[in-house]
C-alpha cells in the first residue's frame, strides 16, 4: 500500500569506500506516531544494517540523535515525520561537521571550545564539605536556561558563522560559559570573558539567531552570545577605565 | 599495534564512572586516569534520570531512618553494613555536587530542596527540577575537564578484559573513529557502564544500556550477584518505554484506573502511590488482569493524573514530565492523565562487589548499576541510585587510585599485546568475515527481548523461567550463524550492535537462571508459584558464574547488623 508507506532520502558516506556521498532511497511502512529515528531503525533492523548513525535515549535528552532534517537540524528521536515528509524524508548529517561515516560527524572540536571557557566552577575557598553555598531560588534561575543545554550540535550545524569559519567558539560553548558567569558560586567570570573577547570569541557572532531556533531545549545561545558581548565590552572599559582593579 | 598505559582505567562514563574518576585524579595529580567510554560522557544514560537524589540533609531526618527505609525497600536482601555506609556518606556527596555547580532546586530560604520519594517516610530526596541526571552528568563532567590526568577515550567500545597472573590490567577497545582496536593498559580497571536494561522489550533505559560491563566481568569469572532482582518502574509511556519519573507522584499525583478511581487503596492504603516501585508495579498488572485498565493502541494502561497539581507545581518542579508528555503523547498533563504501564527500569544485580568496589579478580572493580554491593537488595528505593554512584563512585576511585599507586609497576606490555591479537583475530578476523545468514542480528535481539518480557518480567513461574533458561541457549546456539552485512572498520554500528547482543545473551541467562533458582518471592522477584518470601531458604545472595553451559548459581551470606528481617508491610 504506497499510502502507508514513506521514503527515507539518507546521505551515505563511506570512508573506506574512496567514494563520495551519495544519497540512499528507502521505502519503509509510515506510521502516524513515528519519529525520524524510528525510520533509521526501522531501515537498520530490516533493510539496511550497514547504515550508522548515532542514538540512546530517544527522549530528547542525551543529545546524540542530532541530523539535518529536510535540510533543518532536528533530534530526530523528537521529529514527527508526519510534520516534516513532503514526499520524502531528507536525512543528512549535522551541516558544518566532518563526516566520519554516514549520518555520524566528528564534533570533538566542541569538546575542545567547551573545555577552552572553563565549563566549571571556579572558586578558591570550596574545600569544606559540611556547608552548602545559600542560593535563593531566583539565582537559580538567573542561570537555568544555559545550563540546560544538551550539547547537541544542532546550533553549530544552524550556525552561517561558524559554518565559515570553524574556529568560532559558538552558540553552546558561549551559553555554557554565560551559565558559569552568572552563577553566584562560581568567581572564574574574568578568565572566560577575557577567552570569549578574542578573534575566536564571541565577536565573531553576527547575531543571525538561527542557533536560538534550532535549540531543542530553548537556551537561546543568540541571546547568550548578545549578552556576553555586553560582558566583555564591559570588562574591556573598566580595565582601560581602572587597571589595577581589572582582574574583579 | 597501539597501546598506552594509565594508572586507573575507567570504563563508562556516566555519573559512577566520573565520580571515580574525578576521585582518582584528585588523590595525586600524578596518577593518570583513563575514562573509556562507548559514547561521549555526555550521552551516558545517567542523562535520563529524573526525580532525584536521597540524602539526609535536614534535622527532621536522619541516617538511621534513611537506612530502615533503605533495607525494608530491599525486603532485607540488602547488606546492612554497606547501606549504613551508604547512607553516611550521602550528604557530604550532595554537597560536593553543589560545590561543583550543580544547579539543585532550592527552598525560599537557599537551602537544597528536597521531595517525596517512594519508600521514603520523610521528604529526602534532592532534586533539580526532573532533569536530576541530566544536571548531575553535566555538572560531572564538565568539572572532570578541570583535571589534565583524565583522559577520554571517547567512542571507544570496550570488547574485552586484559586479564594476566590473576589480575586484571586494562581492557581491549575498539576504537570506533579509527576503526581499529587498542589496548589501553591499566594498573586499576573499573566497570562503570551501568544497567542492561535492552536484555527487555519494554524499558525506560537507552539504546546503550547492554550490559557490557556485567558480561566482560563474568566471562573473566566474577560472580554476578542477585541478577533475578530487575526493577520495574510503573510509570513508563506505552510504546516508547520513556520514563515519567516518580517525581510526579512525590509532588502529589495520582494512579486511576479506567473508572476514575485511585487503585492503590485496594494494594497499599497507607502509602497509596508512594508505595516502593515492586508493589506499585505488580498492583498495575493486577489492576490490568482485572479489566480495570484503559486500553491502548499499545495495549493495556493506566492514568497518571497531575490536574489538580496546578500549573505552577508542573511548571516549576515537572517541567520535563510535561515537555515528554506534549512532545510523545501528545497531551498535556496540567489537562489530561498521562497514559502509563510498568516498564524495566533498573538493576538491583550486578557485578559482585564489596562497599570498595573490589570484585574478586585483583584489579577489577565495579561500581554503579553495573555493580551490586548490595545496598539496593530486592527493590530499590527511587533516588538512591544516583546517590550510590556518587558515594561508591568516589569511594571506588579512591580504592583503584590507592591500589595503583601501590603497584610499583605498569602492566607488562605481553599480556596486552597477546589480548590485542587474540580480540583482532576473533573481532576483525572471525565476526567480520561472518557472511549474512538466514539468521538476523535484530531477528536474534527482538526474540531475546520478548522471551525476557514474557517470562521473566514482573511475576514469574517455574515453567516460564524453566523455558525462557532453554529459549535462551537456543538463541546462543543460532547467535552463532548471525553474520554482518557492515564489512567497514570505521564506525561499524552493526558490528558493535553485534557484540552488544553477544553481551546480552550471556546476561539476560544470568538472569533467567537465577529467577529460576530463586524459589521464593522478594521484593522484585515475584514468583506467582512461590508467593511468599522464605528467609529459611533464601536469605541469601544469588551468585552466577559463567561456565560453558549454563551458568552456575551459588549463594552467599546476606550482611544482618541492626534490622532483623520482619514482614515488609507499609
Amino acid at each position: 500500500m504506497a499510502d502507508q508507506d514513506v521514503v527515507f532520502r539518507v546521505k551515505r558516506y563511506r570512508p573506506e569506500s574512496g567514494a563520495k556521498p551519495t544519497y540512499q532511497e528507502y521505502r519503509i511502512p509510515y506510521r502516524d506516531d513515528m519519529v525520524v529515528l524510528d525510520g533509521l531503525n526501522y531501515i537498520k533492523d530490516h533493510v539496511d544494517p550497514t547504515l550508522a548513525y548515532r542514538w540512546s535515549c530517544r527522549m530528547g535528552i542525551c543529545g546524540s540523535c542530532g541530523a539535518n532534517v529536510n535540510g533543518q537540524p532536528r533530534l530526530t528521536c523528537g521529529t514527527y515525520v508526519r510534520d516534516v515528509h513532503r514526499g520524502a524524508v531528507t536525512v543528512d548529517p549535522l551541516a558544518n561537521f566532518p563526516i566520519l561515516k554516514d549520518l555520524v560527524v566528528d564534533f570533538d572540536d566542541f569538546l575542545t571550545k567547551l573545555s577552552s571557557v572553563t565549563p566549571y566552577i571556579v572558586r578558591e575557598d570550596w574545600g569544606d564539605l559540611t556547608k552548602e553555598y545559600t542560593q535563593f531560588p531566583e539565582d537559580v534561575e538567573a542561570y537555568r536556561q544555559q545550563s540546560l543545554c544538551i550539547n547537541c550540535m544542532l546550533c553549530y550545524a544552524a550556525c552561517p558563522v561558524f559554518g565559515a569559519s570553524p574556529a568560532f567558539v559558538g552558540p553552546a560553548a558561549s551559553a555554557l560559559a554565560l551559565r558559569y558567569i552568572r552563577d553566584t558560586r562560581d568567581e572564574g567570570a574574568d578568565e572566560r570573558l577575557a577567552r570569549l573577547n578574542t578573534k575566536s570569541g564571541v565577536w565573531e557572532c553576527t547575531f543571525v539567531g538561527e542557533c536560538s531556533v534550532v535549540c531543542p531545549k530553548d537556551v537561546d545561545p543568540a541571546g547568550a552570545l548578545q549578552t556576553l558581548k555586553v560582558l566583555a565590552t564591559m570588562r574591556h572599559m573598566r580595565r582601560l577605565l581602572m587597571p589595577k582593579s581589572a582582574s574583579r | 599495534m597501539e597501546r598506552t598505559a594509565h594508572d586507573v582505567v575507567i570504563v563508562g562514563g556516566g555519573a559512577a564512572g566520573l565520580r571515580a574518576a574525578i576521585a582518582a585524579a584528585e588523590t595525586d595529580p600524578d596518577l593518570s586516569i583513563a575514562v573509556v567510554s562507548k559514547v561521549y560522557p555526555m550521552r551516558s544514560h545517567t542523562v535520563s534520570a529524573e526525580g532525584g537524589t536521597a540524602a539526609v540533609l535536614r534535622d527532621y531526618d536522619s541516617v538511621e531512618l534513611h537506612a530502615s527505609d533503605t533495607i525494608k525497600g530491599s525486603d532485607f536482601l540488602a547488606d546492612q553494613d554497606a547501606v549504613e555506609f551508604f547512607v553516611a556518606r550521602c550528604p557530604r556527596e550532595i554537597i560536593q555536587l553543589e560545590h561543583w555547580g550543580c544547579p539543585w532546586s532550592r527552598d525560599d530560604d537557599g537551602r537544597i530542596g528536597q521531595r517525596a520519594f517512594g519508600g521514603m517516610s520523610v521528604k529526602r530526596t534532592c532534586f533539580a527540577a526532573d532533569k536530576v541526571g541530566f544536571h548531575i552528568l553535566h555538572t560531572l563532567f564538565q568539572t572532570s575537564m578541570k583535571f589534565e590526568n583524565i583522559h577520554r577515550f571517547d567512542e571507544y567500545f570496550v570488547t574485552s578484559l586484559i586479564v594476566d597472573g590473576g589480575g586484571c590490567e586494562g581492557v581491549v577497545a575498539l576504537d570506533l573513529r579509527g576503526g581499529r582496536l587498542v589496548a589501553i593498559a591499566g594498573k586499576a580497571t573499573i566497570l562503570a557502564t551501568g544497567g542492561c536494561g535492552r536484555v527487555y522489550e519494554f524499558t525506560t533505559n537507552g539504546f546503550i544500556k547492554t550490559g557490557d560491563g556485567m558480561a566482560l566481568a563474568y566471562r573473566a569469572g566474577v560472580p554476578l550477584k542477585d541478577m533475578e532482582m530487575v526493577q520495574f518502574h510503573p510509570t513508563c509511556l506505552p510504546g516508547t518505554g520513556i520514563l515519567i519519573t516518580e517525581a510526579a507522584r512525590g509532588e502529589g499525583g495520582y494512579l486511576i484506573n479506567k473508572d476514575g478511581e485511585r487503585y492503590m487503596q485496594r494494594y497499599l492504603p497507607g502509602k497509596m502511590e508512594l508505595g516502593p516501585r515492586d508493589i506499585l508495579s505488580r498492583a498495575m498488572v493486577q489492576e490490568m488482569k482485572a479489566g480495570r485498565a484503559f486500553e491502548g493502541p499499545y495495549g493495556q494502561y493506566l492514568g497518571l493524573d497531575l490536574r489538580h497539581l496546578g500549573v505552577t507545581t508542573i511548571e516549576k518542579k515537572l517541567p520535563m514530565v510535561r515537555e515528554l508528555a506534549e512532545k510523545y503523547m501528545g497531551l498535556d498533563p496540567i489537562h489530561e492523565p498521562i497514559p502509563v504501564r510498568p516498564g524495566q527500569h533498573y538493576m538491583m544485580g550486578g557485578v559482585s562487589t564489596n562497599t570498595k568496589g573490589e570484585t574478586t579478580l585483583p584489579g577489577l572493580y565495579a561500581v554503579g548499576e553495573a555493580a551490586c554491593v548490595s545496598i539496593n537488595g530486592a527493590n530499590r528505593l527511587g533516588s538512591n541510585s544516583l546517590s550510590e554512584c556518587l558515594v561508591f563512585g568516589e569511594w571506588c576511585g579512591l580504592t583503584a587510585a590507592q591500589y595503583a599507586k601501590q603497584k610499583a609497576a605498569y602492566p607488562r606490555g605481553a599480556s596486552a599485546r597477546e589480548a590485542l591479537r587474540r580480540e583482532e583475530s576473533r573481532v576483525f578476523g572471525g565476526l567480520l568475515g561472518r557472511e549474512r545468514g538466514k539468521e538476523t542480528l535484530a531477528g536474534i535481539r527482538v526474540e531475546m527481548q520478548q522471551r525476557m518480557e514474557r517470562d521473566v518480567g514482573i511475576f514469574r513461574d517455574e515453567a516460564g523461567l524453566a523455558d525462557a533458561c532453554s529459549q535462551l541457549a537456543k538463541l546462543r546456539e543460532r547467535f552463532a550463524n548471525v553474520g554482518l552485512a557492515d564489512k567497514d572498520h570505521v564506525f561499524n554500528t552493526e558490528l558493535t550492535g553485534f557484540l552488544e547482543v553477544d553481551f546480552m545473551l550471556d546476561v539476560a541467562g544470568t538472569i533467567a537462571h537465577s529467577a529460576l533458582n530463586r524459589r521464593e518471592s522478594r521484593g522484585a522477584h515475584s514468583r506467582t508459584d512461590h508467593p511468599t518470601r522464605d528467609d529459611a531458604n533464601y536469605l541469601k545472595h544469588t551468585l552466577a558464574f559463567r561456565t560453558d553451559g549454563a551458568p552456575r548459581i551459588d549463594y552467599a551470606p546476606v550482611k544482618i547488623t541492626k534490622w532483623e528481617p520482619v514482614e515488609r508491610k507499609y
